[in-house]
């Protein structure tokens, strides 16, 4: 079922996965250090799906990633540097410090930085796709990643809708990695698949196996395509499963046994590997090159990061208004 | 020729429409239907694809203006009621305003809020918002209570790069007139004396204003000179012309259609007993709207909110003090 995919372009997308799951590796060694303010979120097993969005975007277009989408954000153009600025706290990063982890984004390059609340940036995207149709730029598209527990908010069913009123160019992407924090897809959702969803709203929909990156590749080129032709919202929903706790403090001792030996519990970075190896004929030492030449631009970047330090409290500047006179004095009441 | 209050809200989008490409309206019948209250009248028509009738989905609203904003557009966004803004409450406090906070990227987006009670409107068309969102740092929250000021104080939150709530009196819609709309204005943040007294201070704001102003001139009947400060603005609050007007009287009396706990008067009252306790020859006082849901019957509403009688009772009493 799979067209053939570029081997160059194979090759990138694994390249792609393969950072972002050595920077989760090192990002979880730097928690376990106690070197992490905060949480520590990772994408492991999820890389497959993530990369395929990012690398099915153009300069222009959007994208609101999720939190294990650290692939995907390499592949739409953000910098090892900046994702770890993001992490560990630094000024310099995206979000100067007042934000961390995964929430981090730079929106004037249409990477949309996510908010806690699940399904709340899939309207953001649509927004964006309804200006850019206002300003006259119908090339672009935009992608939106959520998991399977934010298909039971209400910000999922409205902006679903509002998408498919608007027939907008929105690529809604489901990893649906069969828990939501704890919660299993049994206590989540009643309907058989969750692409019935979408068939409610007149949404097309494409379903494709997570682990299976070649997969992912040609169901989210065929999805973009389609957007970018006018064919309106295409939500796609990838099965696969999350092999990691929600967050580092997680030991996800809730995920049943069974699902991990089926299918869905496939590594997607070992599937790949497979394809490169015996289908695009890669010799092993190449990969391992690459692993080698990655996790030193990582450890580099860890103790550039490590050195920049922390903001400044006493110089930060705290203005929550662009407007700034508009602002409230400071502790107006306690002069 | 006379204006109503509505109809400057109108002429404000029609205007910001006209001169700035990047505003568009979106929201529930705005479009050729014009608007549950005809604020978008004509507008469809007038600027075609630029007046967008929405789905029943706050939520999707909001985050989808946050999207646009973020593309250089002002969007106005317009709540059928004030009421339903708590649906899209999420993307107003979590995305909107803390967007140029999180990100340096400006939110400039104006949700207008048809507010407040009107005769028969009950629990669910008739709330008063507006503490709500100004308890959250990145918004701006403004007040209107003149014709002019719907006028230019929309135009002005359109322009800002921040995101507005705009909190529209429907009691002001059809009530209120003026003779043509104005030149020039004061600046959003800047209150304004609405009537100038020296022995005592009321703060108020939108549909309020005028109930304290006919207070106001009943007192006067009895000699009392009482100062009537328009707040125009709830976020930022001015607070040295609501200092300078207290030490002019020495007392302080602030009056709002909004539920008691918490909300603007105690903050009013917070600043001006921290800022300026010395000023004061009595205990502020303030009155608000009973603290139940909104009555539907009209005798009942008449009591819920502050009414000129019930401004002049307390009034006469902070006198005496």
């Amino acid at each position: 079922m799979n067209h053939q995919i570029d081997r160059k372009r194979f090759e990138r997308a694994y390249r792609y996965m393969l950072t972002a799951r050595i920077l989760d590796e090192r990002l979880a060694q730097l928690y376990r250090g106690g070197n992490v303010y905060g949480g520590v979120f990772l994408g492991k097993g999820q890389e497959a799906l993530s990369v395929s969005v990012g690398i099915s975007l153009d300069k222009g277009d959007v994208f609101a990633p999720l939190i294990r989408d650290g692939a995907g954000r390499l592949a739409f153009g953000e910098t090892i540097l900046d994702a770890l600025r993001n992490c560990l706290g630094s000024p310099l990063g995206p979000m100067r410090a007042r934000d961390g982890n995964v929430h981090r984004g730079k929106p004037r390059e249409g990477y949309i930085p996510m908010i806690s609340h699940l399904g709340a940036n899939i309207s953001v995207v649509n927004g964006a796709l309804m200006a850019k149709r206002m300003k006259g730029e119908t090339k672009q598209i935009g992608a939106a990643c959520i998991g399977d527990g934010a298909t039971s908010t209400g910000a999922f069913h409205e902006a679903l809708n509002q998408a498919a009123i608007e027939k907008l160019p929105l690529l809604l992407v489901i990893a649906n990695n069969q828990y939501a924090y704890s919660t299993p897809t049994s206590a989540q959702f009643a309907c058989k698949e969750l692409s019935l969803k979408a068939q409610g709203y007149g949404v097309s929909t494409h379903d494709v196996d997570g682990t299976d990156l070649k997969a992912c590749m040609t169901t989210l080129e065929k999805a973009a395509a389609l957007a970018r032709a006018g064919e309106g919202p295409q939500l796609i929903v990838a099965e696969l499963l999350r092999l990691c706790g929600h967050g580092e403090h997680d030991d996800a001792q809730y995920i049943s046994p069974k699902i991990k030996a089926s299918k869905v519990g496939r590594d997607c970075m070992d599937e790949a590997k497979k394809t490169l190896l015996k289908e695009y004929q890669y010799p092993e030492k190449d990969l391992d090159q690459w692993t080698t030449e990655t996790t030193d631009e990582i450890n580099q970047a860890i103790r550039q990061v490590q050195q920049e330090g922390g903001p400044d409290p006493f110089t930060h500047n705290w203005k929550a208004l662009a407007t700034r006179e508009l602002c409230e004095p400071l502790g107006s009441s306690t002069l | 020729m006379s204006i109503t209050y509505l109809e400057a809200i109108r002429e404000a989008q029609a205007y910001l429409l006209r001169n700035d490409p990047s505003v568009y309206i979106y929201g529930q019948d705005v479009g050729a239907f014009g608007g549950a209250f005809k604020a978008t009248k004509n507008l469809a028509k007038e600027f075609p694809g630029r007046v967008i009738d929405a789905p029943i989905s706050e939520d999707a609203m909001v985050g989808s203006a946050v999207g646009a904003a973020i593309e250089g557009m002002r969007p106005i966004i317009e709540m059928q009621f004030a009421d339903f803004s708590t649906v899209g409450f999420n993307q107003v406090v979590n995305q909107a305003a803390t967007l140029f906070w999180r990100t340096e990227v400006p939110c400039p987006l104006t949700l207008r809020l048809p507010s407040g009670g009107t005769s028969g409107g009950g629990p669910f068309h008739s709330q008063c918002l507006e503490s709500i969102y100004a308890r959250f740092p990145g918004l701006i929250v403004c007040t209107p209570a003149t014709v002019e000021d719907a006028y230019s104080m929309l135009i002005e939150s359109v322009m800002l790069n921040d995101p507005v709530i705009f909190c529209e009196h429907k009691y002001l819609y059809f009530h209120l007139k003026a003779d043509s709309l104005p030149q020039e204005a004061l600046p959003i943040g800047k209150a304004r004396i609405a009537r100038e007294g020296r022995d005592m201070t009321i703060v108020t704001y939108s549909a309020m204003l005028h109930e304290c102003l006919e207070a106001a001139a009943e007192m006067a009947q009895d000699g009392a000179e009482i100062e009537v400060v328009d707040l125009r603005t709830v976020k930022p609050i001015d607070t040295d012309t609501i200092i300078a007007s207290v030490a002019r009287t020495g007392r302080l009396l602030c009056v709002a259609e909004e539920w008691p706990w918490g909300g603007v008067n105690a903050e009013v009252i917070s600043r001006v007993v921290a800022e300026g306790f010395n000023l004061l020859d009595a205990p502020p006082q303030r009155i608000n709207a009973k603290d139940t849901p909104i009555p539907y019957h009209p005798d009942l509403w008449s009591v819920h909110r502050p009414t000129a009688q019930s401004i002049v009772a307390t009034a006469r009493q902070l006198l005496r003090n």
